[in-house]
């Protein structure tokens, strides 16, 4: 449940994710997810394709500054209070969250959740106790199971 | 070892030196009076005759020249010889107002390209070395000074001129070039790209010898670190020849003046008094040899200071610290004085590039300065929280080094304009 994740420099200006999308979708690269954290000047965008090494490789190329690292996905139960379930075992756990976003993905009963962790290996042994360990559908970059 | 290209000049006595320039200095006030009419109107508007000026400590005396003296007299009207005994002109860019023309005699141009040969002979240059010259030929002196230093050294020269990086990293690798000679910021271009290529292990360069443009120590230690060489800072102005009025020597702590051709001092930019040795103040130069335009006294804007403490490179000249900004491109921001290399220093202290831009405006009558900033991958992570504290340090660190608040804007990679000539740094949009 460990992910792969890209995080791309952009500058605010008009048309700048969409050459980013647009370069992925040339080379028929799948976005699984996308969140984008921004200031007056500029974002960081954070990206979760079908095949990071090949989006990294053509972005990288495009001349984007790049940072990968490993985040957590989190399944969490699509029902009322099933965030606050899993929120409440990661502080019972003095386990904190630096972001999260959400997956694109139709698993039924389930909505999938991207969280960078502060202790992600104990965060996702828990979180596999408790049956809340998530993948992320279409992705080569999967580790753990579900 | 230590090089020299003229040992008999560069390591002259003191007393000899002296004498040198004071016969030589005596001979030009007496061209200058004959030949300039508009010179010997300001001498003699302070009731001077070449017969008061005999040492260079009756230098003092003398009116100087400003860069609006040679936009009056543009083109001609402070060359000293008939035009059929001049066979060059040079002339500056004009980012500063009307262009500078200078010409040169065939003696005029052989003392520049000697001056530039000292250089390159300091940097290690022999022979067997191949320059590369990427500075621009044409109307800008450095590409046609460092191709004729090269050639007196006899060093085999490769004319690039600027631009076409392609073409030049080929010259570079197939033609085993082993000495730079460039603006500081096109060095730190090729640099990145000879990285970005994986040409490192490729290049055969030991030495770069760069000027034309202001540049810091953390500039230099990043170049010689990138590239494997030494980084030698040269300096001179059209106005007086061109690149080679004075170069660095192996001890790399300032450049020795060819002062038995130009004689320098250090005044009060505001009073013109002359200041002791050592003190801060603007660089005036008396070119004691050139015919073609002998200009006596010329200001350069430049803040600088001089020192004559004994060199272990066994120069005698003296040495002027690399300029502390051309008094020109100093920025006055709510009435504090501002040199870009400042704001350079800071980046690279805190891992960004040395290429920025500085926008100056004025808002509601009050001076805003914004500085835009490249991100680097160092700097870059998916925590837009470490980006963002980054960025404040930053803002802190500029806020430390100048006393005055700048905006910070950090901007895509490569997006600034890479210089192949004059970085432009600095936009000053206030109207006055």
């Amino acid at each position: 449940m460990s992910v792969s994740q890209i995080s791309v420099f952009l500058e605010n200006r008009p048309g700048e994710l969409a050459e980013i999308t647009g370069l992925l979708a040339a080379q028929n690269i799948d976005l699984r997810a996308l969140n984008i954290a921004e200031t007056t000047d500029y974002g960081v965008i954070r990206l979760i394709t079908n095949c990071n090494d090949e989006a990294a490789r053509i972005l990288n190329e495009a001349g984007f500054i790049l940072f990968r690292n490993e985040v957590t996905a989190v399944a969490v139960p699509d029902q009322p209070g099933g965030l606050n379930r899993v929120l409440k075992l990661l502080a019972a756990a003095g386990i904190d969250i630096a972001y999260m976003y959400s997956i694109f993905s139709e698993s039924k009963g389930k909505a999938f959740m991207i969280m960078k962790l502060s202790d992600s290996a104990r965060a996702e042994a828990l979180l596999e106790a408790a049956g809340l360990a998530g993948i992320v559908p279409g992705t080569d970059a999967l580790v753990g199971k579900e | 070892m230590e090089r020299y290209y003229q040992p008999e000049i560069e390591c002259a006595a003191p007393e000899i030196l002296r004498q040198m320039q004071n016969e030589k200095l005596a001979a030009q006030v007496r061209h200058v009076w004959d030949n300039v009419p508009y010179y010997r109107a300001k001498m003699e508007a302070r009731g001077l005759t070449p017969d008061d000026i005999r040492t260079v400590d009756d230098l003092k005396k003398l009116p100087f020249l400003t860069k609006d003296d040679l936009r009056e007299t543009y083109p001609d009207g402070l060359v000293a010889v008939p035009l059929r005994d001049c066979v060059r002109i040079q002339s500056t860019s004009g980012t500063t107002g009307k262009r500078v023309v200078g010409y040169y005699t065939q003696e005029d141009v052989d003392l520049w390209e000697e001056c530039c040969a000292r250089a390159i002979t300091a940097a290690g240059g022999t022979n067997e070395d191949v320059v590369q010259v990427c500075y621009g030929y044409g109307l800008f002196t450095g590409g046609p000074g460092l191709h004729g230093g090269s050639h007196k050294v006899g060093s085999l020269t490769l004319p690039m001129s600027s631009g076409n990086t392609d073409r030049q990293l080929q010259f570079m690798v197939d033609l085993k070039a082993t000495i730079l000679c460039c603006t500081p910021s096109y060095a730190a271009y090729l640099a990145e790209s000879i990285h970005e290529r994986g040409l490192r292990d490729k290049i055969c360069l030991k030495a770069g010898i760069f000027g034309a443009e202001a540049w810091s120590e953390e500039m230099r230690h990043d170049i010689e670190k990138s590239l494997g060489i030494k980084a030698y800072d040269i300096y001179g102005l059209t106005e007086l020849s061109g690149p080679g009025v004075s170069f660095e020597c192996s001890e790399q702590s300032g450049m020795h003046i060819n002062e038995d051709h130009f004689y320098a001092e250090i005044i009060d930019p505001d009073t013109g008094e002359v200041l002791p040795e050592g003190t801060q103040g603007e660089l005036v130069f008396t070119a004691l040899d050139r015919k073609a335009f002998p200009l006596l006294r010329y200001r350069t804007r430049d803040i600088c200071v001089l020192s004559r403490e004994k060199c272990s490179c066994g120069r005698t000249h003296v040495k002027m610290k690399k300029p502390r900004g051309r008094s020109d491109d100093m920025l006055i921001i709510r009435g504090v004085n501002v040199f870009p290399s400042q704001i350079e220093a800071v980046l690279i202290e805190q891992g960004y590039q040395a290429n920025y831009q500085i926008v100056v405006d004025r808002v509601n009558n009050s001076d805003t300065i914004d500085v835009l900033v490249e991100m680097t991958p160092e700097n870059f992570s998916d925590s837009l929280a470490q980006i963002t504290k980054q960025e404040k340090d930053l803002v802190g660190g500029l806020k430390s080094m100048l006393g005055i608040h700048v905006n910070v804007h950090l901007v895509a990679p490569k997006s600034l304009a890479r210089s192949e000539g004059k970085a432009v740094r600095v936009i000053d949009k206030r109207k006055i």
